[in-house]
């Protein structure tokens, strides 16, 4: 996995709540067998309006209204997101499978309270440069959580895998215990 | 304090965890299709790494498959399908192919072939996976990298999510199905009402429901923001079992939460004043009574829903012409949902501008249908009867919307172009769809 530190940069603004996997990556582009080259697919349909977010605005933060990534688990999504450029996305809440999707490879979701979300959609709209740090757990300056193990994962880019691969006595433990051998 | 029947399938499941990590938890299932599993065997192959637990792991092939009799499949599709059977091979998973007769959408198969059992957990890189949890199963969907991680390791690393019980209190009045009964709790809990938490459904209403009602209201739990659904097994789940050779584990009648089980949260639903429901926007929250009209837009998005669906506010939802019906997909497409559908279009002509076609869900579906010749039925009324597959619920395979179609569905997902670019999708139950296929514009079945 990339690890992620921290990013400073220009942010884009996505005033919408709900916003789907269907609509980040529409569902003719998952038929591609790699994992790469899904940014310019990245809201395909939207795009087509030139007055569209992505269309007006650049930087490699995201800010999204709740619930953003809602729908279909497709990784797909989080891939087109970040080959695109984006290295982190802000929102007041994010569907829970894209969330753990992001995090997997290494673009980060931060939550905040829907009032700050709004006051840094205002900062970006500005011109301001925001950072987002992990190492400080702070985006724009506001704090924001995310747990010590997934922190130190992130920062490190470490293969999850491997690391379960750990525990593989407890894993051959546990079947053994539960006759699934 | 009592334990629910998510913490009791959660706890059984945590191999290691505690301190800070979070728990490494055991998948006794893993379901597998075409389109989220490519780059995670590739992974693995990258790595150099076997699948732990092939016998636990299971694939079939359903996004991508034509339904018509002769649809060639497309370049892009082919590829992914033969990727699938090749990986199968690889890495000795067991795939049930399209052709084999045990094919069809993995959630339909799953429950089909007995391997959906109370009490464990599946995992599956589809967001309906939450689907299984109508058997007392902890089923959620994961992601690709997910899915390597399952398949290398057996295991997924997770943090617990809340809970949540929602109680269907009282009866359905007639007409009234477990679509309706999920479309209505998402319409008051909103698309993301459930996010962060496991949601399980309980009441006189769920316990009256078949095992095939509780599997469309458990698909759709994801579409309130659920990680999963689950409901407690009891003897209507230990009869389905049964049918379909599977031995009854007496630990199983464990499992219902106890009396007195904590959820984090609870809501309560008047079953009694639900109607059958219609979305009319671009989320499964927004949804009404059949009976009802289309709403005032509350915000931007709800204007944004009723432009792209080109409604206006007011409408009477009965007036509202399709061009299409679907009838199918992992929410709607098994056996009872198509005697459903056929004992209303019996007899009677799907309405000339309109085109109408049912999926069943999985291959056996088909032959089960067939055996019973509702496939004549529906021939007779002019829909057109396919093969197994996921069809137009998403539109990866030849089935799709054109651009500006409207469509009644019995899908689970109305999200902008999710049909196809352009097209303009209302959820409703394979009654409705039915109903509404003959009528040419919504309706109750006569």
């Amino acid at each position: 996995m990339k690890a992620f530190r921290q990013v400073t940069s220009r942010a884009v603004v996505l005033d919408r709540p709900d916003v789907d996997t269907d609509q980040i990556i529409p569902k003719q582009f998952l038929k591609r067998i790699e994992r790469s080259g899904f940014g310019e697919f990245l809201f395909f349909d939207w795009r087509k309006d030139p007055a569209f977010e992505l269309n007006v605005q650049e930087g490699r933060i995201l800010i999204a209204g709740r619930n953003f990534g809602c729908g279909s688990s497709r990784e797909h999504a989080p891939w087109a997101l970040e080959d695109y450029g984006f290295e982190a996305i802000v929102a007041p809440s994010f569907g829970d499978i894209f969330r753990q999707n992001s995090l997997k490879i290494g673009l980060l979701p931060v939550a905040l309270p829907e009032e700050q979300v709004r006051e840094l959609m205002e900062r970006a709209r500005a011109g301001e440069e925001l950072t987002v740090d992990l190492e400080a757990r702070t985006a724009g300056g506001f704090p924001f959580e995310l747990d010590d193990f997934t922190r130190e994962c992130l920062l490190e880019g470490l293969d999850e895998i491997a690391l379960t691969l750990r525990d593989e006595p407890a894993i051959s433990a546990y079947e053994r215990a539960h006759a699934l051998v | 304090m009592g334990r629910t029947l998510f913490e009791k399938v959660w706890e059984d499941h945590v191999v290691t965890g505690g301190e800070g990590r979070p728990d490494l938890l055991y998948i006794d299932l893993h379901l597998v299709h075409e389109v989220t599993s490519p780059q995670a065997f590739e992974g693995l192959r990258g790595a150099g790494r076997v699948v732990r637990r092939p016998e636990r792991t299971v694939a079939t092939m359903d996004h991508n498959v034509p339904t018509g009799d002769d649809t060639p499949v497309d370049p892009l599709s082919r590829q992914q399908l033969e990727t699938l059977a090749r990986n199968c091979e690889e890495f000795g998973v067991t795939l049930h192919a399209t052709g084999s007769g045990r094919e069809g959408i993995v959630h339909v198969i799953g429950p089909e072939l007995g391997l959906t059992r109370p009490g464990i957990t599946i995992v599956c890189g589809d967001s309906h996976t939450s689907t299984h949890g109508a058997f007392g199963a902890l089923a959620f969907g994961i992601g690709t990298s997910e899915v390597e991680h399952v398949l290398a390791t057996q295991t997924l690393q997770q943090r617990k999510p809340k809970t949540m019980r929602i109680v269907f209190d009282g009866e359905r009045a007639p007409g009234v199905t477990a679509k309706d009964l999920v479309l209505a709790a998402i319409g008051t809990i909103g698309v993301d009402g459930g996010v962060g938490h496991v949601v399980e459904y309980a009441g006189p209403a769920i316990e009256a429901l078949s095992m095939e009602g509780r599997m469309t209201i458990c698909n759709m739990s994801i579409e309130a923001g659920a990680r999963a659904g689950m409901i407690a097994p009891d003897e209507t789940t230990f009869a389905y079992l049964r049918e379909r050779g599977v031995e009854i584990d007496e630990r199983w009648r464990g499992l219902p939460s106890d009396a007195d089980a904590a959820f984090d949260r609870e809501v309560v639903i008047d079953v009694g004043a639900i109607r059958p429901q219609v979305t009319w926007g671009t989320n499964p929250g927004m949804v009404v009574p059949i009976d009802g009209v289309v709403p005032e837009p509350a915000d931007e998005a709800a204007e944004r829903a009723l432009a792209y669906m080109a409604l206006e506010p007011g409408t009477r939802i009965q007036d509202i012409q399709v061009d299409r019906v679907f009838i199918g997909s992992c929410t709607n497409s098994r056996i009872e949902d198509l005697r459903a559908a056929a004992s209303v279009v019996r007899g009677k002509q799907v309405h000339p501008t309109v085109r109408a076609m049912v999926v069943p869900g999985s291959a056996r579906v088909k032959a089960q249908a067939e055996t019973e010749g509702l496939d004549e039925v529906f021939a007779a009324a002019g829909f057109e009867w396919r093969r197994a597959g996921c069809s137009m619920c998403l539109g990866m395979n030849p089935d799709v919307l054109a651009p500006g179609e409207r469509c009644a569905s019995t899908s689970n997902r109305n999200f902008e172009g999710r049909q196809g670019a352009g097209g303009r999708t209302h959820l409703v139950s394979p009654e409705v769809a039915a109903a509404t296929a003959l009528a040419g514009h919504f309706t109750v079945p006569a």
